[in-house]
């Protein structure tokens, strides 16, 4: 038994906080804001290609695809490094999903044609999986692909399509073959956004952001070779791609740096003239909170270290979204209750950067209802409760 | 970073284990606490044999050197099996006192606790007192080279069983003042010792303790033990952080068994979802007290060790209720029931939630701590 990072493990945290520290103060001061902060495009960008001629901006790609191909350990110091500067995660939608999917299943075309453009940030990318009538039960998606001579015919709807506004890319789960069972009729698909027949349509959401689109096809034309894998067995990638979207989803490290900020908050917010932290109801529910993100932490740490040896993690990652998600909203709900009043303004009605109140208090009530996709997202924490019970406790 | 067990610490695992599995049987242990003693103390001479009492102590006492791991592997499978034997009192209460302490009486005791010869009770709780282990109206007084104890502690834990007892005085000092807090030795069978007996929950023992002028020999320094006694105590939640572990195992896996099995409107009440989701929120809760316990074993050396312990205890309280009560609910009547162990187990829970503090006693000291 052993909490201690290696030597090696230290110095490469130092050269993550070394980077950090000389990177942000020519940063955009949006980036290292994360609560109240609406990134746009160029924010997003400018972070992604500071990474990326690091060469830090694909951690867990192979060395020989341009990733840093860094362990488990690596990985976990990074990210949480990089949480508690308060920097925002790259977009998973090419470096976390696609990419992966692409080289472990796609063709040597596909892999030349698209993986540099992802990593240097020159092609954005969005994830076509939900549609109106297929949420939870993903594999009852109807946006049919037929094939035409050297082309699929893409017709159908896409929703929830996050930033998928900024995007040159998608990659969808279309039906090919609609007499199949539904896991076994569903190809993935490449698609140009710029193709003729896509609509996209916002969708602005409780914070008030347009965060997430419909996407609409209508008889958009895909080259053949934009198939990934084989036709019909786009089910297997999706499995392989939702397992990686899980682990990253709602990283404990996320939730410590908001804990960080909302502590801070406490001790400058008052109640009858004394600082908010000290008020004993208020300080309960802040260390009950804190208590179950700090065991949240070890569970981390400890897929961390059956990770490290090489043993195989599945349904843990369920468990950190479950638990991770749930956490994480309690932050924002008690970041929202520590600002008071301040926490009712619409900061979108008020300029960029400007706030009502104090500083600290903008767009923190957004950031809790916004918040609330966190339990919906990724399989939502209903879907994972049920992965638990047949995968782990065998029910 | 790495969180597997040493070679030795598995081999003590698997030692424990076994024994425990031939020789400690949920039938065993009905009989045994339904008899007048409560236990049966030739497991306790067969722990000793097996170096489970050794294992966590200094080399230089006759122990083999180890810390709060073993205590926390011995704990996690007591707790599996119901245990009894007053561990945590003798070894990680009465022997971490002592260790720290230093000193003759160290040398005369640490040796005894290794070997077995000794079986302690920490007598700390005072009615007027909860959680605060400086609350305290116990006084012992300097008489010549010893000290006279009076007063009255409560609930003392596997007291009917010990033959010494740790006891927390005031030597100096207001009630509640950190200063002035001091702990002693005392000879269960010593002078002017009373006690009122009785069974506690999950078949222990304890005792209401009467002390009139009972001579104690004083562990560590005179008025200034609260520190002490907040390290050990520390210790001794971790270990029983463990020990809720393997209580929560039993009840985790009772459950979705039972669930596989119990058949209602002709399927497996697991089939259903409601349940399903029950218990995969309990499952959820033992991976968190599982991270919990090891947290707080880990850092009880650390800069913030008693936060850590605190922020274990509480979070860690709160899930084990909630697989406790899962169980129970899970099982339906028959959970209900004395015969079935799943009570007992969830009764070991609350107990263990309780002693040293309930979470929302960790809670605040969580808080205090920061300020």
């Amino acid at each position: 038994m052993d909490l201690s990072f290696s030597p090696q493990e230290e110095a490469f945290r130092q050269e993550v906080c070394d980077f950090v520290a000389e990177a942000k103060p020519k940063l955009p001061k949006n980036l290292g804001a994360p609560e109240q902060a609406r990134l746009s495009k160029d924010d997003y960008l400018v972070w992604h290609r500071l990474l990326y001629k690091k060469g830090w901006v694909a951690p867990a790609w192979p060395k020989e695809l341009g990733g840093a191909d860094w362990s488990v350990t690596q990985r976990y110091i990074f990210s949480t490094e990089i949480a508690k500067a308060g920097m925002p995660t790259t977009l998973p939608f090419g470096l976390g999903m696609v990419g992966p999917v692409i080289y472990t299943f796609g063709s040597e075309a596909q892999k030349a044609k698209f993986l540099p453009r992802i990593l240097s940030g020159d092609d954005w990318w969005c994830q076509g999986y939900s549609e109106p009538g297929a949420g939870s039960d993903l594999a009852s998606l109807r946006c049919r692909a037929a094939r035409d001579g050297d082309h699929y015919v893409v017709n159908g709807q896409k929703t929830w399509t996050t930033l998928a506004q900024y995007a040159d890319w998608i990659f969808c789960l279309v039906r090919t073959d609609p007499g199949a069972k539904p896991q076994e009729g569903i190809s993935f698909l490449l698609i140009d956004m710029k193709s003729p027949g896509i609509t996209v349509k916002p969708i602005v959401i409780l914070d008030g952001a347009q965060e997430v689109n419909e996407v609409f096809f209508d008889n958009v034309k895909v080259p053949v070779e934009n198939l990934v894998g084989e036709e019909n067995k786009g089910w297997t990638y999706a499995k392989f791609l939702l397992a990686h979207e899980r682990s990253g989803l709602a990283a404990p490290s996320r939730s410590r740096a908001a804990l960080t900020r909302l502590k801070n908050i406490a001790k400058t917010e008052q109640l009858d003239g004394e600082p908010l932290i000290r008020d004993p109801d208020f300080a309960h529910k802040l260390a009950a909170l804190e208590a179950d993100l700090m065991a949240l932490e070890f569970t981390e740490l400890r897929i961390l270290s059956q990770e490290a040896k090489g043993e195989k993690v599945g349904s843990e990652s369920s468990i950190l979204k479950v638990a991770g998600s749930e956490i994480q909203q309690r932050v924002a709900d008690l970041a929202m209750e520590a600002v008071g009043y301040y926490a009712l303004p619409d900061d979108l009605s008020l300029g960029d950067n400007e706030a009502a109140g104090p500083d600290y208090a903008r767009g923190l009530a957004g950031r809790y209802f916004n918040l609330r996709k966190a339990s919906i997202y990724g399989g939502s924490n209903e879907i994972q409760r049920n992965i638990i019970a047949k995968a782990v406790l065998g029910l | 970073m790495d969180f597997s067990f040493s070679e030795e610490q598995a081999l003590l695992r698997n030692s424990l284990s076994r024994y425990l599995a031939d020789r400690y049987s949920y039938e065993a242990w009905r009989k045994c606490t339904h008899t007048r003693e409560g236990r049966d103390p030739a497991h306790w001479r067969q722990f000793a044999e097996m170096g489970l009492f050794a294992a966590p102590l200094p080399e230089a006492y006759g122990g083999l050197g180890g810390g709060a791991i073993e205590s926390m592997v011995v704990m996690e499978e007591f707790g599996r099996s119901l245990v009894v034997e007053p561990f945590v009192p003798t070894v990680v209460i009465g022997g971490g006192l002592l260790a720290k302490a230093g000193g003759a009486l160290a040398d005369e005791m640490l040796p005894k606790i290794a070997a077995g010869e000794t079986v302690m009770a920490f007598a700390f709780a005072e009615a007027q007192g909860r959680y605060n282990l400086a609350d305290l109206t116990v006084t012992a007084k300097k008489e010549g080279n010893d000290y006279v104890l009076n007063g009255q502690k409560s609930v003392v834990l596997g007291a009917p069983w010990a033959d010494r007892l740790i006891v927390t005085a005031r030597t100096g000092g207001t009630r509640r003042e950190a200063g002035g807090v001091s702990v002693f030795l005392v000879e269960k069978a010593a002078k002017g010792v009373s006690v009122r007996d009785y069974a506690a929950m999950s078949g222990l023992r304890a005792s209401e303790i009467i002390f009139e002028n009972t001579p104690g020999r004083l562990i560590g320094e005179d008025g200034a033990a609260l520190p002490l006694l907040n390290a050990v105590v520390d210790r001794a939640i971790a270990a029983h952080l463990a020990e809720a572990n393997g209580a929560i195992a039993v009840l985790m896996n009772a459950t979705t068994e039972y669930a596989k099995t119990r058949k209602q409107f002709g399927r497996p009440i697991g089939d259903f979802q409601v349940l399903q989701h029950r218990m995969v929120d309990m499952f959820i809760a033992q991976q968190q007290a599982q991270s919990a316990s090891l947290m707080a074993n880990l850092k009880l050396d650390a800069a913030d060790g008693s936060r850590a312990v605190s922020a274990a205890k509480a979070a860690a309280g709160k899930y084990a209720r909630a697989v406790g009560e899962g169980a129970v609910q899970i099982h339906g009547g028959i959970g209900m029931t004395d015969e079935l162990n799943v009570g007992h187990y969830f009764k070991r829970l609350v107990l263990l939630e309780t002693l040293y503090g309930s979470p929302d006693h960790h809670l605040r000291r969580m808080a205090m701590l920061d300020q």
